[in-house]
């Protein structure tokens, strides 16, 4: 005879839809007219520095660059769900929470215009955030070192990871997951699902009816929240988020959204994607939708964000490129004498 | 304080618990080195006098451990991971070039990595398949790494020391063979070697003798016998691969004016090729004979009943100073 043993089931959060009217009970953040107008307004810096670093990308002055276009929702609820005294473990897609934690947005441009003192961050509130993870999935074992690091201090704070669908499918994830689970570590791992990994669609991706399950094989907790649903990214995040520095342990949080825009500014989407497909997630819009709920005005937020990246812009230009030896400057904590004659080049 | 006649494991042992009672933010992780000791016994004791928290037995996962290790370190512990043998690192080398090797590079050193990611080296012991690789030159190839590997008791607690308090990412390669193969006294006063520096083993004229690890004691059998014959050879025990002290060894070969290099690993594109190379843009001029290499063969390392076959021996070591001693 089987008996079952253990049972399972993934909830997904949804708190308003796409008219922006609520779908139930709404939790009391929804009331919170300054909490609102800070995650709109970090929507609207996250649109309009995309559109400014493709602009700037077109005209050569910026390297290739991924847009978080149509899923702003993710970065933006993610970053204000985090305390100050968390650390972000970020991939490559989430300018706008490295922004909202406190990196300058002349830094993010220095970095992805080529220079690496774009991620040496010179606010104190990030200076324990992580850089920018290229190598996808990676970042998920390092957030679990960050928290492993927290929980030995004995501290209540914890790692925020950002990744894409397409981590999901990587050897670390899964190993993070684990040992996330075996050690009860204060980390939240939120996957991005945008359905595409480059040209690779989720269904091909995994077999898996969800990417939030992966949690549970792993004995964390695992929910899905619609991605496009700021609030709901905001509740389901700040939820694990305070589990996680509790001693909760750790969660992983599926954000369902799409990628509207190309894989990035090398990337031609209309050579594997159906133009239908991507009309009809522009309809599910995650800032009309906000806008729709809050009856906020976004024009006066509009015009801030837009001053405050074309004086960071301005900046940006204004970078004077690092000496030659500068490759050298930060190889080890002195560069050992071996190498030292390499400096003159 | 001095520790009488500790073999390598002992004096690793003795500097893990050295390096856990001077500074609370070291910690040890590995499969297996809690109540086990380790694989080989190198963190024994250490569970049971630094806790759980400080020697953690992790899930089976070398890429995790790495990773782990890397995230502990930019919160500013000193994480000194275990990988029970090199054949398993293969997993980690994707974190530590990706990652440890570059973080305080691509941060401009606002975040390091201060790790330890200690594991076996070479073969000689009859170990199963994927024990017994010797793979340093990969890691020297890797900029921002480390790579150190000991060849006696005493050296190996000063390099683990060093290696610890040493701000950024270093592999701490163990030759296996070692592990129990002599003792000696070692002194466990805290005193860390200095990194990227060679050790001049043995004094000598006629040529220089350059290994590392357990290749090392090939190449001291082998002075022995050629000292008989009337020919004296220098030692000199890279030990630091990467950053490689070449000075050291162009300063011993403009003296021999011979030298022939030892190492266990695959000779294509061997850490000896690097050696090799050096000598010839620095000391072309003071060689008397070609650089001889003595290694391991471009193929894979067999299964103990043919590891001998190809693992350097020392005749082959003596041949091959006798042809650079009498090259005309
Ligand atoms: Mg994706």
């Amino acid at each position: 005879m089987d008996e079952v043993v253990a049972t399972f089931e993934i909830r997904c959060r949804r708190l308003i839809d796409e008219a922006g009217r609520p779908l139930g009970p709404l939790p009391p953040t929804a009331t919170d007219q300054a909490l609102i107008t800070r995650l709109l307004e970090g929507m609207l810096l996250a649109r309009a520095f995309d559109r400014r670093c493709v602009n700037l990308q077109r005209t050569g002055q910026l390297g290739t660059f991924a847009t978080s276009l149509g899923q702003e929702a993710v970065p933006v609820g993610v970053a204000v769900a985090m305390h100050a005294d968390d650390v972000l473990v970020p991939s490559y897609r989430e300018g706008a929470a490295q922004i909202i934690r406190g990196v300058a947005i002349e830094e993010l441009l220095a970095y992805w215009g080529g220079d690496e003192r774009g991620h040496a961050y010179a606010n104190p509130a990030v200076a324990e955030d992580l850089p920018v993870a290229i190598t996808v999935g990676n970042q998920a074992l390092h957030a679990a070192g960050v928290a492993a690091a927290m929980q030995h201090r004995r501290q209540a704070r914890c790692a925020v990871c950002v990744m894409g669908d397409g981590a999901t499918s990587k050897g670390d994830v899964y190993e993070a997951i684990n040992v996330a689970g075996a050690w009860r570590l204060p980390v939240v791992f939120v996957v991005t699902n945008n359905r595409w990994a480059i040209s690779t669609p989720v269904a091909r991706q995994t077999g898996a009816e969800t990417l939030a399950q992966k949690g549970l094989a792993g004995g964390i907790a695992a929910l899905q929240a619609d991605g496009n649903d700021v609030l709901a990214v905001h509740d389901a995040v700040g939820e694990a988020v305070e589990r996680a520095r509790s001693g909760g342990g750790a969660t992983l949080v599926e954000c369902l959204t799409y990628r509207v825009n190309d894989h990035n500014t090398a990337d031609d989407a209309g050579r594997y994607r159906d133009p239908a497909e991507v009309e009809e997630a522009r309809r599910a819009d995650p800032i009309a939708r906000l806008i729709a709920f809050s009856g906020i005005d976004p024009a006066p937020l509009e015009a801030a964000v837009g001053e405050r990246i074309e004086a960071a812009v301005a900046r940006y230009l204004a970078i004077v490129p690092e000496p030659s030896a500068a490759m050298f400057g930060h190889l080890h904590h002195e560069i050992p004498e071996p190498t030292r004659w390499q400096l003159r080049g | 304080m001095a520790a009488a006649g500790l073999n390598m494991v002992e004096a690793i042992t003795c500097a893990l618990a050295r390096a856990l009672a001077d500074d609370p933010d070291v910690l040890l992780l590995g499969q297996d080195i809690g109540r086990k000791g380790g694989v080989f016994q190198a963190t024994a004791g250490l569970h049971e006098r630094f806790g759980a928290d400080r020697v953690r037995d992790t899930p089976l996962a070398e890429t995790m451990i790495s990773g782990l290790a890397i995230g502990m370190a930019t919160q500013g512990l000193r994480p000194v991971a275990e990988i029970q043998f090199l054949g398993f690192l293969y997993p980690c080398l994707d974190n530590l070039a990706n990652h440890a090797s570059r973080l305080r590079t691509r941060t401009r050193g606002r975040l390091t990595c201060p790790l330890v990611v200690r594991t076996t080296h070479g073969g000689g012991v009859h170990a199963p398949e994927h024990h017994s690789e010797a793979i340093e030159s990969m890691l020297a190839h890797v900029p921002g790494l480390r790579t150190v590997i000991p060849s006696t008791p005493a050296r190996a607690y000063g390099l683990l020391l060093a290696a610890i308090r040493d701000p950024d990412p270093v592999v701490f390669l163990e030759p296996t063979r070692l592990y129990r193969a002599t003792r000696e006294d070692v002194a466990d006063d805290g005193v860390a070697l200095p990194l990227d520096r060679c050790h001049v083993e043995r004094e000598g004229s006629d040529l220089t003798l350059v290994a590392w690890g357990a290749a090392l004691y090939e190449a001291r059998e082998a002075a022995a016998t050629l000292a008989v014959e009337g020919i004296s050879a220098e030692i000199v025990d890279v030990q630091t691969i990467a950053p490689f002290d070449a000075a050291t060894v162009i300063a011993s070969v403009e003296r021999t004016g011979r030298c022939v290099i030892v190492h266990e690993g695959a000779r294509r594109a061997g850490f000896g090729a690097e050696i090799a190379a050096e000598i010839a843009e620095r000391a072309l001029t003071s060689l008397l004979a070609p650089v001889e290499r003595v290694t391991g063969y471009d193929t894979v390392m067999p299964l103990p009943r043919l590891e001998r076959a190809y693992l350097p021996t020392t005749e082959r070591v003596v041949e091959a100073c006798r042809r650079a001693y009498l090259y005309r």
